[in-house]
């Protein structure tokens, strides 16, 4: 109940995050979500996309250094108050996040969080013991 | 007027000095042979003994000694007296396989604050000035040869130690500092927020003695300018005792070496051959007064010129220039010794490719040390915090083994670039020569 995101190595200076747009676009890669962490001197990227395994190679054969992390996907209303009963249950249950970014669905009026947390399996169980599914890999396709 | 520290010395005529070099050479290669088995051997790898050492004619009969033999020799293998007669120990800025550490007896720390006194004096200085001392304390030989030095010349002597430059600037001001010994750098840095804090009218400063670092000619004229000062250079090396080896006079064109104590000779690096007075090569030095840590033709790897013509300050001693260079790769930053083996040392000790680029500028007249290295799929993590901290380890474990402060920079796999042959691997931007 997990979906796999790609963590991308890239320096902090001009033109890194267009070069690696252009490998995915040159392989025909769709991304669903896209985050982005800095430092003074690097950063790391993280996306979601629809070919994980062939996107790794792409990166990988490109000289990229990237690692496949396993994160979890939570869809909400897109309306005020819908992350804040999510937020609420998973901080009362003591589930520390690491980092978590957002996107807009295409096909239903939701949005999908991801979240980085230490325990997934923790995780999962307060979430799936509230009535909040997360998403699994396939099924993000069709959001 | 100019002062001297000793005058029949400084002034001597060139037979006189010549005397002196032949009579101790024989004495200190004698003393060797007979108490250090590392210089005997060397001496009898090349068929030379002390019969052979007759007077500084014979000196190019010896062998070289380098770096590298004293860090063979680490920690007591070229200590010429016993342990019970050495009373100091001081060593090089550095790292554990680079260390050097000298050893002194008392007769020699007299004789290294002798010259000292005689680079003060040189610079002005008088029993009745302040001297301020910003050099390091410790192992670093710049505060205590300094100390000393004005101890003997009888100045009121503050032992000010690096840093803390409120501290340094509230004590000159109300102790009324004359001269002021440091690195030129921080000199630089003093004279920068002297002005900034409008203090120029509150400063006795009346000259500086700057010396561990090279430093150009512009430097030395905004440091004079600031400060209203005038600034001496002084040189020298921990292998060979610490500054004082050779200081400036009121001409400001070369530093004198203390030819009583150390013999110079200038070599071709590439064949060792003794080059003619006049000719750049590597600076060769002889220490024939020392007990404790005689040194006989150690290379320091510093390239300069020698001169021989006479000084309008009175002195006979020969003259050298300003260090033009390097005939290996150590880097001077801030004043310490960093070679680019070390930062390689401990970038494969942390798991890092051997592939890096070091960059050493000078913004603010302080010397800044970068060093760039690629990332690895094994040190990389999806954890910001991790990848951070990963860099904060490799920084102080940078500063563990350099004593300074890097800068680290991790950049992408494969960015450095790969040079046919020798690797490029040091850039500096500072244009010291």
């Amino acid at each position: 109940m997990t979906v796999k995101q790609i963590s991308v190595f890239l320096e902090n200076k001009p033109n890194q995050l267009a070069e690696f747009v252009k490998v995915l676009n040159e392989n025909r890669i769709d991304m669903r979500a896209m985050s982005v962490a800095d430092t003074k001197d690097f950063g790391i990227l993280r996306v979601i996309v629809d070919d994980t395994y062939k996107t790794a190679c792409v990166l990988k054969d490109a000289g990229y250094i990237c690692s496949i992390t396993p994160v979890l996907a939570v869809e909400i209303p897109d309306e005020p108050g819908g992350l804040t009963r999510l937020l609420t249950l998973l901080g009362d249950n003591g589930v520390n996040l690491e980092y978590t970014y957002a996107f807009i669905t295409r096909r239903r009026d939701t949005a999908c969080m991801i979240f980085r947390v230490e325990d997934n399996e923790k995780a999962i169980e307060v979430l799936t013991k509230n009535g909040i599914r997360p998403i699994c890999q396939d099924a993000l396709t069709e959001l | 007027m100019e002062h001297y520290y000793q005058p029949e010395i400084e002034c001597a005529s060139r037979e006189q000095i010549r005397k002196w070099q032949d009579e101790r050479l024989v004495h200190t290669v004698k003393h060797v042979y007979e108490h250090v088995p590392y210089y005997r051997n060397m001496m009898e790898e090349k068929g030379v003994t002390p019969a052979d050492i007759k007077s500084i004619d014979d000196l190019h009969k010896l062998p070289f000694l380098t770096k590298d033999d004293l860090r063979d020799a680490y920690p007591y293998g070229l200590l010429a007296v016993p342990l019970s007669d050495a009373v100091r120990i001081q060593s090089t800025s550095g790292t554990t396989g680079r260390r050097v550490v000298a050893f002194y007896t008392q007769h020699d720390l007299d004789l290294w604050d002798d010259c000292c006194a005689r680079a003060i004096m040189a610079a002005g200085g008088t029993k009745d000035d302040v001297v301020h001392v910003s050099y390091g304390y410790g192992l670093f030989t710049g505060g205590p040869g300094l100390n000393g030095g004005s101890h003997k010349v009888g100045s009121l002597t503050l032992p000010m130690s690096s840093g803390n430059t409120d501290r340094q600037i509230q004590f000159m001001v109300d102790l009324g500092s004359t001269i002021l010994c440091c690195t030129p750098s921080y000199a630089a840095y003093l004279a920068e927020t002297v002005c900034e804090r409008g203090l120029q009218d509150q400063i006795k400063l009346k000259a500086g003695i700057f010396g561990a670092e090279a430093w150009s000619e512009e430097m030395r004229q905004d440091i004079q300018n600031k400060l209203g000062i005038k600034a001496y250079d002084i040189y020298g090396l921990t292998e060979i005792s610490g500054p004082g080896v050779s200081f400036e006079c009121s001409a400001q064109t070369g530093m004198h070496i203390n030819e009583d104590h150390f013999i110079a000779e200038i070599i071709d690096p590439a064949t060792g051959e003794v080059l003619p007075d006049g000719e750049k090569g590597e600076l060769v030095f002889t220490s024939i007064t020392k007990e404790a840590f005689p040194l006989i033709r150690y290379r320091t790897r510093d390239i300069c010129v020698l001169s021989h013509e006479k000084c309008p300050c009175g002195r006979t001693h020969v003259k050298m220039t300003k260090p033009m260079g390097r005939s290996d790769d150590m880097l001077i930053v801030k004043g310490v010794n960093v070679f680019p083996s070390q930062i390689e040392t401990v970038l494969l000790n942390k798991g890092y490719p051997a592939n890096y680029q070091i960059t050493v500028s000078r913004e603010h007249n302080s010397d800044k040390l970068e060093v760039q290295v690629e990332m690895t799929p094994e040190m990389f993590s999806d954890s910001l915090a991790q990848t951070a901290k990963r860099e904060e380890e490799l920084v102080a474990a940078l500063k563990a083994m350099l004593g300074i402060y890097a800068q680290v920079q991790l950049v992408a796999p494969k960015s450095i670039a790969r040079s046919e042959g020798k690797a490029v691997r040091v850039i500096d931007k500072r244009n010291l020569y």
